[in-house]
C-alpha cells in the first residue's frame, strides 16, 4: 500500500483548517498545523521514495477520481510518480518544511500568522499537484495555484501600497507565460487527443517525427510558459520586484520550488523537446541570455535579497541552459543543490534583516559577523555552495553542467561553454562582495537589540536547525544525491569525472579566481573604489544593470504606458463596442416598460386577460 | 349498460355553460368583492354539475371524486379569500375592488 494521495492530502487539511478558523486559534496551534502537516507530508515523502527505491516497479500511480467528461476529453485525478517527480517532491516537502519551521520564529512578530501559514501550506498542496499530476490539466491547476500563492504571498504585508503593486506585476507578467502554456496544452489535445503526460510521451516517441513543425511550435509554447514562472529572459522582471514578500516566502517560493516549476515542465515534456533542434537550441539560449544578464545585474545591487534574486534567476538559467544542452539530469540536480543552498541564503539573510530592523540594503550593514555568528556560518556555507567551491553541492552540479556543454555536440558548444564560465566567474564576484558588504567592514548602522525571548532570535532551536540541515545538505547534498538523480534520464555519462586536462582545471579554478579578485576590487585597500566608480563609463554601466538592464523601462514605455493611454483616451468612450452594450441597456428598459404596463393592479382586467388567454388557447387547440 | 338518466347529457352540459358564463361575466363586470366571491362559486359548481353529469352517463365514479375535489377547493378558496375581504374592509373602508389598485408598475 502507498500513500501517495496523502502526501498532498496534508497541505490541503492544514490550509482548510487554517482558511476556515479564520486566525482565531493561538499562534501555537497555527505553528503545528502550518509547519506539521508539511513535516508529515515530508515523512511520507520519504517513506514513498523508499517504495520507490527498493521495488523496480516505479512509477507509481494512485488511484484517481474523474475530474471532467466531456465527450473523449477525459480528466483525471491521478497522481504519478517516477524519479522526476520524487526529486521535486522531496524538495517541496523536505525544504519546505524546513522553511516552514524557521518562518514560525521568523513571522512570530507580524500580523496576520495564521494567514500567513494559511497560504504557506496552500501553496505546497498546489506545488505537489504541479509536480505529482499525471495529467497536463492537473499540472496546469497546480501551475495556477502557485501563481495565485505567489501573488497572495508578495503582496502579504497588504498595508504597504508598493509591495501590492509588486504582486500584481508578477502576476500579470507571468499570466504571459501562462497563456503561452494553455496555447501549447490545446494544441498538444490536438495533436494527441488527450492530456495524459505518459500517454502524449509515449505518442511523441512513437508518431511524431524530427521534422515536425507543430512540435517545434508546441516546444516552443511550453519554453513561453516555462520562461513566465522561472523568470527567465524576456519575462524576469517580476522576481526582483517579488521580493516585497516575507524572508520564508522568498526562500520557498522564489528560490527553492515555484521558479523551478519551468525547468521541471521541460523536463517533464522531455521527448518532445528531444525532437526539435531549435527548441532544444531556444531553451539553452534563454538560460545563458538570462545568465549572463541576471549576473551582471547581482554585480551592482545594494538590496541584500536582490542580490539573491538576480543570483536565483541566473542560477535557474543554468538550469535551462542544461536542459537545453542535453545535460538533463545535471540541470535537475543543479536544481536539487540550489533548493538546499538558496534557501540557506535566504533565510540566512532573513535573519540578518530581522537583526537590522527590517534593513535590506547592505551598505548600512557592515562588520555583523560577530554579533550574528550563526547566520554568518549559514551564509558562508550556502556561499560557498552558490561559487561551487569543490566538495560542495553546488560543485558537482554546476561541474556536471559545465562538462557537459563542453561535450556536447552543438555547434555552438565552445561559445556556450565561455558564456557559462564567465557567469561563474561573476557569481563568485557578486557573492563575495554581498559577503564583505553584509559581514565585515564597519557597522554602518545600529542593530536590532536581540532579545533572549524573542521567537526570531538566531540562536533559537526554530532557527538553528533548519540552518543547519540545510548547511549539511547544501555540503553533502552533492554526494548523496547525485547517483539519484542521474538515473534519471539513464545518461551516466555526467559525473564530474576529475580528468586533469585544461577545461577540467578552468572550471574548478574558476570559484578561486573570482574570490580572489573579488576580495581585490571589494575588501582589499590595494584598489581604490572610488576612482573606479567614479567615471562616467563605469557610473553609466553600472546604472544599467542596476535597473536590470533596462527591461522594465521598455516594458513600461511600450506596453503599460500605450495601454494606458488607449484605456483612458477620449477615442475610446462611446465607440462601436459601447454602441452594443448599450443597445442591451436600452432593449432591457424598453422591454421592461412595455411589460410594467400590463401591472395595472386592476383584479378585474387581470381575471379578463386570464380568460381571454384562456381562450385563445382553447381556440388554437381546436383549431390546430 | 343501459343509463337511467332522463335528462339528455346535452341539456346537462348546457346548464352548465350557461351558469359558468354567468359566473364569469359576474366576475368580470362586478366590482364588490363580495359578489366576486359569490361569481366565483357560481363557476366552480358549473364545473361540478358537468362532471357529476359526465360521471353518471359512463357511470363512472370519477366525475364524483372530481366534485370532491371542487368542494375541497371551494372551502380552501373561502377561507383565503373571507381573510383578503376582512383586510379590504379594514385597509380602505370599501368592498370595492377598483379601489386597491395599489400594486401597479
Amino acid at each position: 500500500m502507498h500513500l501517495l494521495w496523502a502526501i498532498p492530502a496534508l497541505p490541503l487539511a492544514g490550509f482548510l483548517i487554517l482558511l476556515l478558523t479564520e486566525g482565531r486559534l493561538p499562534r501555537s496551534v497555527v505553528s503545528s498545523i502550518g509547519a506539521g502537516s508539511v513535516g508529515l507530508a515530508a515523512l511520507l515523502t520519504g517513506y514513498v521514495a523508499w517504495q520507490v527505491m527498493s521495488s523496480d516497479s516505479a512509477p507509481f500511480t494512485s488511484s484517481s477520481w474523474t475530474w471532467m467528461i466531456v465527450g473523449e476529453f477525459n480528466v483525471s485525478f491521478r497522481l504519478f510518480v517516477d524519479e522526476l517527480s520524487l526529486v521535486m517532491v522531496g524538495v517541496i516537502t523536505g525544504v519546505g518544511f524546513l522553511i516552514h519551521w524557521y518562518a514560525t520564529g521568523y513571522m512570530s512578530e507580524e500580523e496576520g500568522y495564521s494567514r500567513f501559514f494559511c497560504y504557506m501550506n496552500l501553496f505546497v498542496f498546489a506545488m505537489l499537484m504541479l509536480v505529482m499530476g499525471d495529467n497536463l490539466l492537473l499540472l496546469f491547476l497546480g501551475w495556477e495555484g502557485v501563481g495565485l500563492c505567489s501573488y497572495l504571498l508578495i503582496g502579504f504585508f497588504h498595508k504597504v501600497p508598493e509591495f501590492g503593486y509588486a504582486a500584481r506585476k508578477a502576476f500579470v507578467v507571468t499570466r504571459v507565460g501562462d497563456t503561452f502554456l494553455i496555447i501549447a496544452l490545446f494544441l498538444l489535445f490536438h495533436q494527441v487527443g488527450s492530456l495524459e503526460i505518459q500517454q502524449g510521451l509515449i505518442f511523441a516517441r512513437e508518431n511524431m517525427s524530427d521534422a515536425s513543425m507543430m512540435n517545434t511550435i508546441i516546444c516552443l509554447l511550453l519554453l513561453g510558459g516555462a520562461v513566465g514562472k522561472s523568470a527567465q529572459v524576456p519575462l524576469q522582471t517580476w522576481l526582483p520586484d517579488a521580493m516585497a514578500g516575507p524572508t520564508p516566502v522568498s526562500a520557498l517560493i522564489h528560490a527553492a520550488t515555484m521558479v523551478t516549476a519551468g525547468v521541471y515542465l521541460i523536463a517533464r515534456m522531455q521527448d518532445y523537446f528531444m525532437l526539435s533542434q531549435t527548441a532544444m537550441l531556444c531553451v539553452a539560449a534563454v538560460g545563458l541570455v538570462t545568465l549572463f544578464i541576471a549576473s551582471f545585474t547581482a554585480l551592482v545591487q545594494s538590496d541584500i535579497k536582490r542580490v539573491l534574486a538576480y543570483s536565483t534567476m541566473s542560477q535557474i538559467g543554468y538550469m535551462f541552459f542544461a536542459l537545453g544542452v542535453g545535460a538533463w539530469s545535471a540541470g535537475l540536480f543543479h536544481l536539487m543543490t540550489h533548493a538546499f543552498f538558496k534557501a540557506l541564503l535566504f533565510l540566512a539573510s532573513g535573519s540578518v534583516i530581522l537583526a537590522m530592523h527590517h534593513e535590506q540594503n547592505m551598505f548600512k550593514m557592515g562588520g555583523l559577523w560577530k554579533k550574528l555568528p550563526i547566520p554568518f556560518i549559514a551564509m558562508l556555507v550556502g556561499s560557498a555552495a552558490l561559487v561551487a567551491l569543490p566538495l560542495t553541492s553546488g560543485f558537482f552540479s554546476k561541474d556536471a553542467i559545465l562538462l557537459k556543454a563542453w561535450k556536447s555536440d552543438s555547434e555552438f558548444a565552445t561559445l556556450f561553454w565561455v558564456v557559462a564560465v564567465i557567469a561563474a566567474f561573476l557569481t563568485s564576484l557578486y557573492t563575495v562582495r554581498m559577503m564583505v558588504l553584509t559581514f565585515f567592514g564597519k557597522p554602518q548602522s545600529e542593530m536590532h537589540e536581540l532579545k533572549k525571548e524573542s521567537l526570531w532570535h538566531p540562536n533559537r532551536i526554530r532557527t538553528v536547525v533548519p540552518f543547519g540541515l540545510l548547511a549539511v545538505l547544501s555540503i553533502a547534498g552533492g554526494w548523496m544525491g547525485f547517483e539519484f538523480t542521474s538515473d534519471l534520464f539513464g545518461d551516466k555519462g555526467v559525473h564530474a569525472e576529475l580528468h586533469f586536462d585544461l577545461i577540467a582545471f578552468l572550471t574548478l579554478g574558476i570559484p578561486f579566481a573570482g574570490i580572489v579578485v573579488g576580495y581585490f576590487v571589494f575588501a582589499s585597500d590595494l584598489i581604490d573604489r572610488r576612482n573606479l566608480i567614479k567615471n562616467k563609463m563605469s557610473e553609466l554601466l553600472s546604472k544599467f544593470w542596476g535597473n536590470g538592464w533596462g527591461f522594465d523601462w521598455v516594458y513600461d514605455t511600450f506596453v503599460v504606458k500605450p495601454f494606458r493611454f488607449i484605456a483612458q483616451t477620449r477615442l475610446n468612450r462611446n465607440d462601436v463596442v459601447d454602441l452594443f452594450f448599450n443597445l442591451i441597456k436600452f432593449l432591457a428598459n424598453l422591454f421592461h416598460h412595455i411589460l410594467s404596463m400590463f401591472q395595472t393592479g386592476h383584479v378585474r382586467w387581470y381575471a379578463f386577460t386570464m380568460l381571454g388567454g384562456l381562450l385563445l388557447v382553447l381556440l388554437a387547440v381546436v383549431w390546430v | 349498460m343501459t343509463t337511467a338518466l332522463s335528462i339528455p347529457l346535452e341539456h346537462v352540459f348546457f346548464l352548465a355553460i350557461i351558469l359558468f358564463l354567468i359566473g364569469a361575466f359576474g366576475v368580470l363586470i362586478r366590482r364588490n368583492i363580495i359578489f366576486m366571491l359569490l361569481s366565483l362559486e357560481i363557476m366552480m359548481n358549473a364545473c361540478g354539475l358537468a362532471f357529476v353529469a359526465a360521471g353518471a352517463r359512463w357511470a363512472e365514479p370519477d366525475g364524483q371524486i372530481m366534485f370532491m375535489f371542487i368542494l375541497a377547493l371551494a372551502a380552501a378558496e373561502v377561507a383565503v379569500a373571507l381573510g383578503l375581504v376582512v383586510q379590504l374592509a379594514r385597509r380602505f373602508e370599501t368592498l370595492d375592488i377598483d379601489r386597491a389598485e395599489e400594486l401597479n408598475g
